[in-house]
């Protein structure tokens, strides 16, 4: 089975803060790791690559320091790092983000399944996955929580739903997305990590993936930010007072609206 | 790209404070963009003497932005019954209509919906699209993104809206990826301008941490998606008329390729957490899987349902569906109750819409306090038993 498995470098959200003084981000010491839900999709590319035979190639759209989590997805099993890098795709909106992955994906050539992860940690939108699918004409299913069986011509799954599961079958090509729940990721072993230090990385530009210019970067995104601000911030400190009954007392009454 | 006018610049390195992405430095006085710059339009706004802009030349412009025209809402139907987002979108969408003088569309895609048009009608709506076919039972993304997109193209309206549910956030990428619509996931605010029809969309970035307005200038049709219980829903109005139009679905909008063997609904433990007025949060303050049963006793007790933190998702003690924050979902109940949780600002993010926060925990400085409107400082297993104590005495009584 062919996989590609597509990763996104993020800043770590755990890292991020607010600094209260002036309300900027204080980011002192913010790493750079690979997008958590991408490391699940990782792991559900190679364990089908282990059960079924085949092999995956990871890929990631990003500046060229995006070149690590593509080394440390082989160093967790991958074959194969294919990095999309130009600065004419600075600015992409997930539009314009879609457009440039499924030219790429043309690159690496033919594929039975693409896995993503359900979304980024810093954009939240959960739009490129299903975007991708669309451009290269496969189907997709989002949210997938498990894989119930795979062989070489259908794969049975379950998509998280908001109140509760559906099991879906499918044929190949598919793209799915993926949530925590459905593995979890295996650490890098020391052999893998020889190979991730040796593995050639093939970087593709906007000329290479032959994009057309009016659809790559911040021309081709259809969404633009116009401002950006501080959020609103919620009341104040209200710590209550007393011994703990009379606090408890206090609550109670306070909350008394919600107690119907 | 990123211009920065050196002579207008003054080195203050105010643009430097604000860029999210580190990719602004103050070399010699003059502001320095590096590799890492994502265009996000921070540190434009933030200048004060107006040194840097972002040149968009070479974005192509829609010539036939004028003809698009109205605003739709995507309505979800599952399970015999009308999600709750699809009214609170109609509140919105007529405040968006209204503004532009144009009518508000409803679009009900499922089987055996009843009187849900009428619902619809009574809550806002114009006109409701109405395609009502066994076919669209069980959601698959394919057969929705190909009716949905049909009818986008057929009737060209201006902007749509859909839930951000696990059904909207999933196949409504698909429909703008085929209209070629640009998209913002889980706004919190929508507005529209009256002359030229832009929506000002405006969601968290970052984590929370910067809000973002985001438009489309240049394409039609605009596409947002709305978390549950960000808006409100308006009465709803028996007097109100609007017409319904029943839609045909065709037999190849009618094919997917993948195919569901199963629906398997909730079980009690994966109640859905968006859908609920009270909630009882616990978070790694409660040392262990058996704190959830105190947190339960609680949340019974309010009469609402039980939610956690990413830490303890992560640590496995209690499942997914029940997480809060950036990376579970956003709440926004009337009474949120954060029980030793510290209040990062991702958790944070997921649930500083509830209507009243209360915080126990044995931090006083735990920054979830500063945005509780009342705190208790102290271990959880000494107050919750007395809470709920009071609150049975105060429900007794």
């Amino acid at each position: 089975m062919k996989i590609i498995v597509c990763i996104k470098q993020v800043p770590d959200a755990k890292d991020v803060r607010l600094d209260p003084e002036t309300n900027t981000l204080a980011r002192e010491g913010v790493d750079s790791i690979m997008n958590p839900f991408d490391q699940h999709a990782l792991e559900a590319g190679v364990s089908l690559k282990e059960s079924c035979g085949g092999e995956v190639t990871v890929l990631s759209m990003g500046p060229p320091q995006a070149d690590a989590v593509l080394r440390q997805a082989i160093s967790c099993g991958a074959d194969h790092g294919v990095l999309v890098s130009d600065r004419s795709f600075a600015g992409a909106d997930t539009w314009a983000t879609s457009y440039t992955l499924a030219k790429a994906v043309d690159q690496i050539g033919t594929y039975d399944l693409i896995i993503c992860g359900k979304q980024a940690i810093d954009g939240d939108t959960a739009q490129v996955g299903p975007g991708l699918a669309m451009r290269l004409g496969i189907p997709y299913a989002t949210c997938i929580q498990k894989i119930r069986s795979a062989d070489e011509s259908t794969i049975v799954f379950e998509r998280m739903m908001d109140d509760g599961y559906d099991v879906l079958q499918s044929g190949y090509p598919l793209l799915m997305t993926v949530v925590k729940d459905i593995n979890e990721p295996r650490v890098p072993s020391l052999r893998g990590k020889m190979k991730a230090k040796k593995a050639e990385i093939r970087v593709l530009s906007a000329e290479d993936i032959a994009a057309d210019p009016t659809c790559i970067g911040l021309p081709g995104s259809p969404t633009q930010v116009v401002k950006v601000f501080p959020p609103e911030p919620r009341g104040a400190r209200a710590i209550l007072t007393g011994d703990l009954d009379e606090q408890v007392e206090q609550l109670v009454e306070k909350l008394k609206p919600y107690l119907v | 790209m990123l211009t920065i006018d050196k002579k207008l610049c003054i080195g203050c390195g105010i643009c430097e404070d604000q860029c999210p992405f580190a990719a602004i430095e103050i070399v010699d006085n003059i502001a320095v963009v590096g590799d890492n710059c994502n265009l996000c339009g921070a540190c434009v706004e933030a200048c004060e003497v107006e040194a840097l802009s972002i040149d968009d030349t070479g974005k192509v412009i829609q010539d036939d932005l004028e003809s698009w025209s109205g605003i739709w809402v995507f309505c979800e139907f599952t399970r015999g019954e009308l999600a709750t987002v699809s009214t609170e979108l109609l509140g919105i969408g007529r405040t968006l209509a209204d503004k532009r003088r144009v009518r508000l569309s409803a679009v009900l895609l499922g089987h055996m919906t009843g009187d849900c048009a009428d619902t619809l009608i009574g809550h806002g709506a114009d006109i409701v699209y109405r395609v009502d076919n066994p076919g669209l039972e069980l959601f698959t993304d394919d057969m929705y993104e190909k009716v949905l997109s049909d009818l986008i193209k057929e009737h060209k309206p201006e902007v749509i809206l859909a839930g951000a549910t696990a059904i909207g956030r999933s196949f409504i990428p698909g429909v703008a990826t085929s209209v070629d619509a640009g998209l913002t996931a889980d706004c919190t605010k929508l507005e529209i301008r009256e002359d030229d029809g832009a929506l000002l969309q405006t969601r968290p970035a970052f984590g929370g941490n910067i809000m973002a307005t985001i438009v489309c200038p240049h394409t039609r049709p605009q596409m947002a998606t709305v978390r549950p219980k960000v808006m409100k829903e308006l009465p709803f109005d028996t007097e109100r008329e609007g017409q319904v139009i029943d839609i045909m679905p065709t037999p190849r909008q009618l094919t997917s390729r993948i195919k569901v063997l199963e629906s398997v609904t909730a079980t009690q433990s994966n109640v859905n957490i968006q859908e609920s007025d009270i909630l009882v949060s616990g978070g790694r303050g409660l040392d262990s899987e058996k704190g959830f049963e105190l947190i339960a006793r609680l949340a019974e007790a309010l009469g609402g349902n039980v939610s956690a933190s990413r830490a303890v998702v992560d640590a496995g003690w209690i499942p997914y569906p029940h997480q809060v924050g950036q990376t579970g979902k956003t709440v926004a109940p009337k009474l949120y109750v954060a029980c030793g949780i510290s209040g990062a600002i991702q958790h944070v993010a997921g649930m500083q819409s509830s209507e009243t926060i209360v915080a126990i925990n044995r931090d006083a400085e735990a920054p979830i306090f500063n945005v509780a409107d009342f705190g208790i400082v102290g271990d959880l297993n000494e107050v919750i038993p007395k809470l709920i104590a009071k609150i049975e005495e105060k429900r007794g009584s």
